[in-house]
């Protein structure tokens, strides 16, 4: 089993440069998490405005949606590289999960 | 790999957590779980889709008239923040600062316990007004379903505790890395679901 | 420490074997656990067989009878063939790929214990109260009222075993994305591989839903719960799509693999190249993903309405076509080619017809109109066993005896093997090609008996002498195996002299670390282009010697899937036994401590260095 991990030193700039990198990549992080506060806030009112659920139920399953998206591509990595197969099992896993529910909601009859 | 290795913030490499092969195997590994857990929650979702409201003639409980959103907003708000904070300590972790990754885990596991307080309070809350367990298939999906989140952040909690303390005297190393990154991917997860639990069980069952 | 392989006492076998975490031997775990309970199924067979080959039979009563058909059919699924399946898979992935271990060893281990510890569990019910008894798909309707303890046992025992399946799934997941050998692209990877890449994303996918049913079905038995409790709001139907959103699947687990190890014997036997490789991985991959999108074609007659059967019914017949393709492929391999009779192309040769009627059978019944009639009669018996036999067991057989020498460097009896091939392959046939017309003449699946006067006496007895014929297949089989144990003749590298893929190319018996340079992989048949350009070693490397570094053995595993099993108990006896609540937290104790411990300690594992592998020839550990 290969367990010779790379260490390869830094020199000044780079280790400036990457830790500046990953200071912008944090505050990146905060923005994300400051969108999905607000998308929260706007879901609860959404319900406390007592719209039809016609329209609520629609648009807060698709602000859980972007929600999730953050949470996955940010929060948990997946927009940077690496990341295909584990996105692609995980791709899978929602389809599969997604074609659940339907069928649960439409042919377990009662 | 050997353990006694010191790396500097300098030499730490830029992926900690996928610089070993043992690293890059429980990376993959856990995002195929991952897979598995969104599977599992499916069923338990869609099983209380098909359950709820569900029970004997006459059941005076609603979707409607139990639950109390702001409690459930405010544990959502604990619940994501602890996410957040999950993401600082990965933060540090690559930048190779293990107090302030572990300070940041640690008010992680503060926020988690929180919010399982309050689940706690919620459950026992509904226990008292009758809706128990065995009330109604609808209860008992109920409780299933949000109940096995609960265990997962009971799991999370305990796990996150036990890497902070097995390796509060050993540091960060390559050896370890890979497990507070595959511990924090969990708890983000943990949080993905959470999303649709509010969103889908108490928004939604809110709704008139 | 020594490299070269001593004599060593039963207990530091035994204890070898039970802390063991190279994947070689975890293999000749599964195998022995697998047959076991391959056989205790047989019994429950000829038991089955023996009970309906005359009407008006009392053999066994008809409580006894829903408990032996249960047993059986839970057995060779869950106990027999996947483990069998799972044997296979370790003992060939990590050499065909050229990797010198598993991605998770220690998990590995864990996944075998489990599976073997659920399995016990779930026989233990026959001396506890008796068997499950509501059939392997346990519907809610059946088993919820079942009383006794039966359908606990079911329920936690496959919960303990599936959870090992789980974690075997994702074992081989990871080893086959992150630990091919350098030059094994995907598009180079055997077929087996393949087929084990895509049944356990299957086994992945699958079996969260089985756990999550088989949680409904332990809360509701054990813990109040009411999810299939009509009169509070409960309904049945969830577990019948909870079960079959894993149960079909869990056909294609079993057949893909099957279907890989087809893909190594024939051209092997052929002499020629796998026709269509890249139409084969594609069928492969699309049976696979296909899979997950039919399975209410088992539920047509519940009353999910016409829309719903329609959609189902496409759906099902869709998958035909990539099977298809696949026994085109298997043909023109075939073709032409340079064919050599050994047991396993025997194996290979009886599959393809088998199989196919089998695949016919699923064709009809997935038009849902026709389904009505066949439904819950001996033509569905007919046709599962026709994928599962014809398909599955073929193929685990067949591969017992080609990937024999591999495991054990000996070989077992060509004469023995090919009377145990012909024994078999006609009892099969007279066993259940019967089983379609009986479903024809009306005869409902799951009796225990029936009467002189329904016309059915004829066939039932000559489907029970076909039995008997398997029934002696078996017994050759274990002389055969026995006798070459005995015997224990080495046969060295490469002995069937056709060898097309990497893990022939080893020199036998295989070293616990596989590989002792890694080697580069230069197309697809590795090991045959490099025996075509006459390199004798077999293998082109693409790394000087090196130290080598191995996993810690480890009793833990085993510790933590016993603990669950202790747990088991106390879950099953809740709210009867004052000692259960208690039992059920110790048997979680020590699980959850055992694992504690585990991720305390640092476990880095050990060295092989370069100077021990010079010397060494390169023996067993
Ligand atoms: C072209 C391929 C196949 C088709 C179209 C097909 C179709 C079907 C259908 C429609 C049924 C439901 C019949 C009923 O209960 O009314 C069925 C049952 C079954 N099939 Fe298949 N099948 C195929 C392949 C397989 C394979 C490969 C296996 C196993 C290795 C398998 C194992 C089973 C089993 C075990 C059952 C019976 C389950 C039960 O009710 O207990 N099938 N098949
Ligand atoms: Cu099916």
């Amino acid at each position: 089993m290969a367990n010779n991990a790379d260490t390869h030193v830094k020199n000044r700039t780079e280790y400036e440069y990457s830790r500046r990198r990953s200071a912008d990549e944090m505050r990146g992080q905060v923005t994300t998490f400051a969108i999905m506060i607000f998308l929260t806030l706007i879901a609860f009112s959404a319900v406390y405005a007592g719209f039809s659920a016609y329209y609520v139920a629609p648009i807060i399953l698709l602000l859980a949606v972007v929600q999730v998206v953050l949470q996955l591509y940010y929060f948990m990595h997946m927009s940077q590289k690496g990341h295909e197969t584990a996105s692609m099992f995980l791709y899978t896993g929602v389809l599969i999960a997604f074609i659940t529910v339907l069928t649960f909601l439409t042919i377990i009859w009662w | 790999m050997d353990l006694n290795s010191k790396y500097t913030p300098q030499s730490w490499p830029e992926h900690p957590e996928q610089a070993t092969l043992e690293g890059k195997n429980k990376f993959v590994g856990f995002w195929l779980f991952l897979g598995g857990e969104t599977v599992l929650f499916a069923s338990l979702f869609a099983t209380y889709l098909a359950l709820k409201n569900k029970g004997p003639s006459g059941m005076e409980f609603t979707t409607q008239g139990l639950f109390e959103l702001p409690l459930v907003f405010i544990m959502t708000m604990l619940l994501l923040t602890s996410s957040l904070t999950s993401v600082y300590a990965m933060y540090h972790m690559r930048n190779y600062n293990f107090k302030a990754m572990q300070a940041w885990l640690m008010i992680t596991v503060l926020l988690g316990a929180a919010f399982l307080g309050f689940e706690i309070y919620e459950f026992n809350h509904y226990v008292h007004l009758g809706f128990t367990y065995d009330q109604s298939a609808f209860s008992t999906a109920f409780f299933t379903l949000v109940g096995t989140h609960g265990l997962h952040v009971l799991i999370g909690l305990g796990w996150i505790i036990l890497l902070m303390i097995r390796n509060a005297k050993r540091g960060l190393n390559l050896y370890n890395a890979p497990k507070y990154y595959v511990a924090s991917l969990y708890w983000h997860f943990i949080d993905v679901v959470w999303v649709f639990i509010f969103t889908v069980v108490y928004l939604m069952g809110a709704l008139e | 420490m020594s490299l070269i392989a001593e004599k060593k006492s039963f207990g530091a076998v035994l204890w070898d074997y039970l802390t063991t975490v190279d994947h070689k031997k975890i293999a000749i775990l599964y195998l022995i656990a697998g047959g076991i309970f391959f056989i205790i199924g047989g019994i429950e067979a000829m038991l089955i067989r023996i009970q309906l080959a005359v009407p008006d039979n009392d053999f066994v009563a008809a409580g006894l009878y829903n408990q032996i058909l249960t047993m059986h059919g839970t057995t060779m699924i869950f106990l027999a063939a996947m483990p069998l399946l799972f044997a296979f898979m370790n003992a060939v992935v990590p050499l065909q790929i050229g990797a010198r271990d598993v991605a998770f060893p220690f998990l590995n281990s864990l996944g075998f214990w489990m599976f073997f510890f659920g399995g016990i569990f779930l026989n233990l019910s026959w001396f506890m109260g008796g068997a499950p008894d509501a059939g392997w798909t346990s519907y809610a309707s059946l088993s919820i009222a079942s009383p006794g303890h039966g359908i606990d046992f079911y329920a936690l025992g496959l919960q303990i075993s599936g959870g090992g399946t789980l974690i075997a799934g994702i074992n081989f997941l990871v080893t086959i994305i992150n630990m091919r050998a350098p030059g094994m692209t995907y598009m180079r990877m055997p077929l087996f591989t393949w087929s084990t890449f895509v049944a356990s994303a299957l086994v992945l996918f699958a079996f969260p839903p089985l756990t999550v049913g088989l949680f409904l079905m332990i809360f509701d038995r054990m813990f109040s719960g009411n999810f299939f409790n009509h009169l509070l709001g409960g309904n049945t139907i969830i577990w019948e799509h909870l079960f079959w959103i894993f149960g079909h699947p869990e056909v294609y687990i079993l057949a893909l693999p099957a279907f890989g190890i087809f893909s190594e014997i024939i051209p092997t036997f052929a002499r020629k190249r796998l026709f269509g490789y890249s139409a084969m991985v594609f069928a492969t991959v699309l049976i696979g993903f296909l899979g997950f999108m039919v399975w209410a074609h088992h539920m047509f007659t519940t009353g999910m309405g016409a829309t719903a059967n329609a959609i189902f019914a496409v759906a099902t017949m869709a998958i035909a076509v990539p099977t298809g393709v696949k026994i085109f492929n298997w043909l023109l391999t075939m073709w032409g080619g340079n064919v050599k009779f050994t047991t396993p192309m025997l194996y290979a040769l009886g599959f393809i017809p088998s199989f196919v009627a089998g695949g016919v059978t699923g064709v009809m019944q997935a038009s849902a109109p026709l389904d009505y009639q066949l439904h819950d009669t001996y033509f569905i018996v007919a046709h599962f066993h026709y994928v599962i036999i014809g398909g599955v067991v073929f193929g685990l057989l067949a591969g017992l005896h080609f990937y024999w020498p591999l495991m054990f460097n000996t070989m077992l009896n060509e004469t023995l093997g090919k009377i145990t091939f012909w024994l078999f392959f006609i009892g099969f046939h007279a066993t259940f090609f019967i089983q379609h017309f009986l479903g024809l003449l009306g005869m409902p699946r799951r009796v225990f008996t029936y009467g002189a006067d329904q016309g059915w006496d004829l066939f039932n007895l000559i489907s029970s002498y076909g039995a008997i014929f398997m029934a002696v297949a078996v017994v050759v089989l274990v002389a055969n195996i026995i006798m070459t144990i005995a015997k224990n003749q080495p046969v060295g590298r490469d002995p069937w002299e056709d060898g097309r893929t990497l893990e022939w190319a080893i020199p036998q018996p295989v070293p616990f670390y596989n590989f002792k340079q890694t080697p580069l992989v230069r197309g697809l048949d590795t090991y045959w282009i490099e025996k075509q350009e006459g390199n004798k070693e077999g293998m082109t490397y693409a790394e000087p010697v090196m130290d080598i570094h191995m996993p810690n053995n480890s009793i833990i595993p085993f510790i933590m899937a016993f603990g669950l099993f202790v747990g088991a108990f106390g879950a099953l006896f809740n709210g009867e036994k004052a000692w259960a609540v208690p039992v059920l937290i110790l048997g979680l104790l020590i699980t959850f401590i055992s694992m504690g411990a585990r991720s305390l300690k640092d476990d880095l594992g050990y060295h092989i260095h370069k100077e021990d592998l010079l010397n060494d020839k390169g023996g067993k550990h």
